[in-house]
C-alpha cells in the first residue's frame, strides 16, 4: 500500500523525535556513566582523574546504603498494598449502580492532579502537625496523646500521603479493566449461587489480573524516584532517605558527583529492571 | 419485591461511595475552606467547618508578599510552550508511525518508552552540568525544553494510539481521488485527529504542570514555577495555614478544572494503550 515515496517521506517525519529523544537518553547517560568512574568534587579540586569502581564500591559499602534501599523497598511496596488493594476495592463500589457516580468518580480522582508539593505540605501541616493538625485535634478530642507523625510514624506518614495520591490513579485503571467485564458472566455465577466471595475471587479478580500488573508496574517506575514529598516534609531524616533522595544528596548537597553518578547508574539499573517487564506487557498489546 | 430489593441496594451503594469520594476529597475540601478563614481560625480548636467569617485576605495577601502572578506565569509558559512544542515534534513521528507503519515501528515505540523510564536522578548531574553550560540554569527556556523530553513519548504515544483509530481507508480514498500527501494530512486527517490530539494536550499540560523534580531542581528566583513556590513554604514562620491553603488553592485550581475534563483520556495516556 505504501509507496517509496511515502515510506521516505515517513522516515523523515520521524526523525526529529527519535533525534531528539536520542540525545536526551545518550548524552546525559553517557556523562553519568563516565562521573560514575570519576573523583570529581566540583567545590573541592574538580575532577581528579581516574577512580576505576570506587565510587561503585563506596556507594555500596557506605553505611546509609542498606538503609536506603531498604526505605525505598517500603516505601514502594507500602504504597503499592494500600493502592491496588483498595483500588480494587474502590473500583468494584464505584461500578455498582448508584446515583451521581459521576460526581464520585470526580471526588475520588481529584488527588491526582494536586501537585506533589502542594499534597506534601498540606498533610504534613494541616494534618500531621503535633500541635495544631487536623489529627491532633482528633486525637486530643478522644483523650489521646497527640503523635509527632513525620518524625515518630514517619515512613506510614510518608506512605499514606502517597498512597492518596496514587490510589486514584490505581482505581481509575482498574475501573476501566471492571468496566469491560462480562456482565452476563457474573449473572450467571450470580444465578448458579455463587456466592460474592467467590465471584469476586473466580471471575473479578482474574479479570484484573492484567491490569493490576500495569498498574503495579507504572506505580513503581514512579513511586522509584519519589522526590518532592520527602523534599518538602522531612528531607530525608527520620528514616526516610530513599535511594533516590540519597544520590540527590550526594551530587547537589555534598557535592561528590562521581559517588552520586555511580548510585545514579545503579538506580538506572533497578528502574530499568523495572521496565523490562512493563515493557513485554506493552509490546504484547501493540500486536494485538 | 426484587425492584424493591435493587433501591434499596442501590441507595446503599450510593450512601458508601459518596462518604469514601468525600473522605478521599476532604484533604482537598479542608485547604479549600482554610484559605477562606482568618490565620487564627485556621488553627482553632475545635476545628471550624463552615461557620467562620469568610474572608479574602488571604488571596491578596499571597499575592501581594510573594508576587504569585510571576509563578503563575511561569508554570503557563513552561506547562504550555513544553507541550505545544512537544506535540509539533510528536504529530509527524505518530503519523508516520500509524500509517506507514515498518518493521522497527514498534522497536522504536517501545524504545521511546523507555527513555520516560529513566530515573531522573541517575542523570541530574549531567543535566545540571550542561544546563550551566549553556547558560539555561533558572530559566524557562532549559526547562521547556527539559519537560518537553520527558514528556515527549507519553505524547508520541498517546497522539500514535488516537491515530491508529483512524480507519486507514478513508486516507486510501483521499489519495484516489489524488490527494498529495499534505493535502492528505491537512485536510483528512487534522479534522479526525483534532480530539486526540487536544486531549493529548491536555493531559499533558497536567503533567507538566505538576513535574517535581526538575522544576525543584533546575530553577531558583526568575523561572521558578508554582511548584517551587509552594515549595518555598515547607520552611514556614509564625502562622501560615490560611496563607498556604490559599497558595495551594491557586495553584492546584486550574489543573484540577483540566484533570475532571480530561480523565477519560487519563487510562489511556498513561498506561501507554495496555489497558483500555
Amino acid at each position: 500500500m505504501a509507496t517509496q515515496h511515502s515510506r521516505s517521506a515517513a522516515r523523515l517525519m520521524m526523525a526529529p523525535a527519535v533525534f531528539l529523544l536520542l540525545v536526551w537518553m545518550l548524552v546525559p547517560l553517557s556523562m553519568t556513566l563516565w562521573f560514575s568512574f570519576r573523583k570529581y568534587l566540583p567545590l573541592r579540586g574538580g575532577d581528579l582523574g581516574w577512580a576505576g569502581f570506587d565510587n561503585y564500591v563506596r556507594f555500596v559499602t557506605s553505611s546509609s546504603f542498606w538503609p536506603s534501599v531498604m526505605t525505598t523497598l517500603m516505601i514502594v511496596g507500602g504504597v503499592l498494598v494500600v493502592t491496588v488493594v483498595l483500588g480494587v476495592l474502590l473500583a468494584i463500589l464505584l461500578d455498582q449502580p448508584m446515583w451521581g457516580q459521576g460526581v464520585v468518580r470526580i471526588l475520588v480522582i481529584a488527588p491526582f492532579f494536586v501537585m506533589p508539593t502542594v499534597s506534601a505540605l498540606v498533610w504534613k501541616n494541616m494534618f500531621m502537625d503535633p500541635v495544631n493538625g487536623l489529627f491532633a485535634h482528633l486525637w486530643k478530642f478522644f483523650g489521646a496523646e497527640p503523635i509527632a507523625w513525620l518524625s515518630e510514624a514517619s515512613m506510614q506518614s510518608l506512605i499514606m500521603i502517597v498512597s492518596w495520591q496514587w490510589l486514584p490513579f490505581a482505581t481509575l485503571i482498574l475501573l476501566t479493566a471492571i468496566q469491560s467485564l462480562d456482565s452476563e458472566q457474573l449473572e450467571a455465577a450470580e444465578m448458579d449461587g455463587a456466592p460474592p466471595l467467590a465471584r469476586f475471587f473466580h471471575i473479578i479478580l482474574p479479570h484484573l489480573s492484567r491490569a493490576i500488573t500495569v498498574v503495579i508496574l507504572i506505580q513503581t517506575i514512579f513511586l522509584l524516584s519519589i522526590f518532592a514529598e520527602i523534599f518538602v516534609t522531612t528531607q530525608g531524616s527520620f528514616g526516610t532517605k530513599t535511594l533516590t533522595y540519597l544520590i540527590f544528596q550526594r551530587v547537589l548537597e555534598s557535592q561528590n558527583v562521581g559517588l552520586g553518578s555511580a548510585g545514579g547508574v545503579y538506580a538506572i539499573i533497578l528502574a530499568n529492571i523495572v521496565a523490562l517487564f512493563l515493557m513485554r506487557i506493552v509490546g504484547k498489546n501493540l500486536d494485538a | 419485591m426484587a425492584r424493591a430489593v435493587k433501591t434499596q441496594r442501590k441507595a446503599i451503594n450510593t450512601a458508601l461511595a459518596w462518604a469514601v469520594g468525600l473522605l478521599i476529597f476532604f484533604p482537598i475540601l479542608w485547604t479549600i475552606l482554610t484559605s477562606f478563614k482568618t490565620e487564627a481560625q485556621a488553627i482553632s480548636d475545635p476545628p471550624v467547618f463552615l461557620f467562620f467569617d469568610w474572608t479574602l485576605e488571604n488571596y491578596a495577601v499571597v499575592q501581594e508578599r510573594s508576587n504569585y502572578m510571576r509563578f503563575l506565569w511561569n508554570s503557563v509558559i513552561i506547562a504550555g510552550g513544553s507541550t505545544i512544542l512537544g506535540t509539533i515534534i510528536a504529530i509527524p513521528a505518530a503519523w508516520s508511525m500509524a500509517f506507514v507503519p515498518s518493521k522497527r515501528t514498534k522497536d522504536i515505540l517501545l524504545w521511546m518508552l523507555s527513555t520516560k523510564m529513566l530515573p531522573a536522578v541517575g542523570v541530574l548531574y549531567p543535566i545540571y552540568l550542561l544546563f550551566i553550560k549553556l547558560g539555561w540554569l533558572d530559566s524557562r527556556v532549559g526547562l521547556i525544553i527539559v519537560l518537553m523530553l520527558i514528556n515527549l513519548p507519553i505524547i508520541v504515544w498517546m497522539l500514535y494510539t488516537y491515530f491508529r483509530e483512524i480507519p486507514g481507508e478513508i486516507l486510501e480514498a483521499a489519495r484516489m481521488d489524488g490527494a498529495s500527501l499534505r493535502e492528505e494530512i491537512l485536510y483528512v486527517l487534522t479534522p479526525m485527529a483534532v480530539p486526540g490530539i487536544a486531549s493529548t494536550i491536555l493531559l499533558n499540560i497536567i503533567l507538566a504542570w505538576n513535574e517535581p523534580f526538575w522544576t525543584l531542581n533546575l530553577t531558583a528566583a526568575k523561572a521558578a514555577p508554582l511548584t517551587a513556590f509552594i515549595a518555598s513554604y515547607s520552611s514556614p514562620e509564625g502562622l501560615f495555614y490560611a496563607k498556604l491553603s490559599a497558595a495551594s488553592v491557586m495553584a492546584i485550581a486550574p489543573i484540577l478544572i483540566m484533570g475532571w475534563f480530561s480523565q477519560k483520556q487519563l487510562v489511556r495516556g498513561l498506561t501507554f494503550g495496555a489497558v483500555k
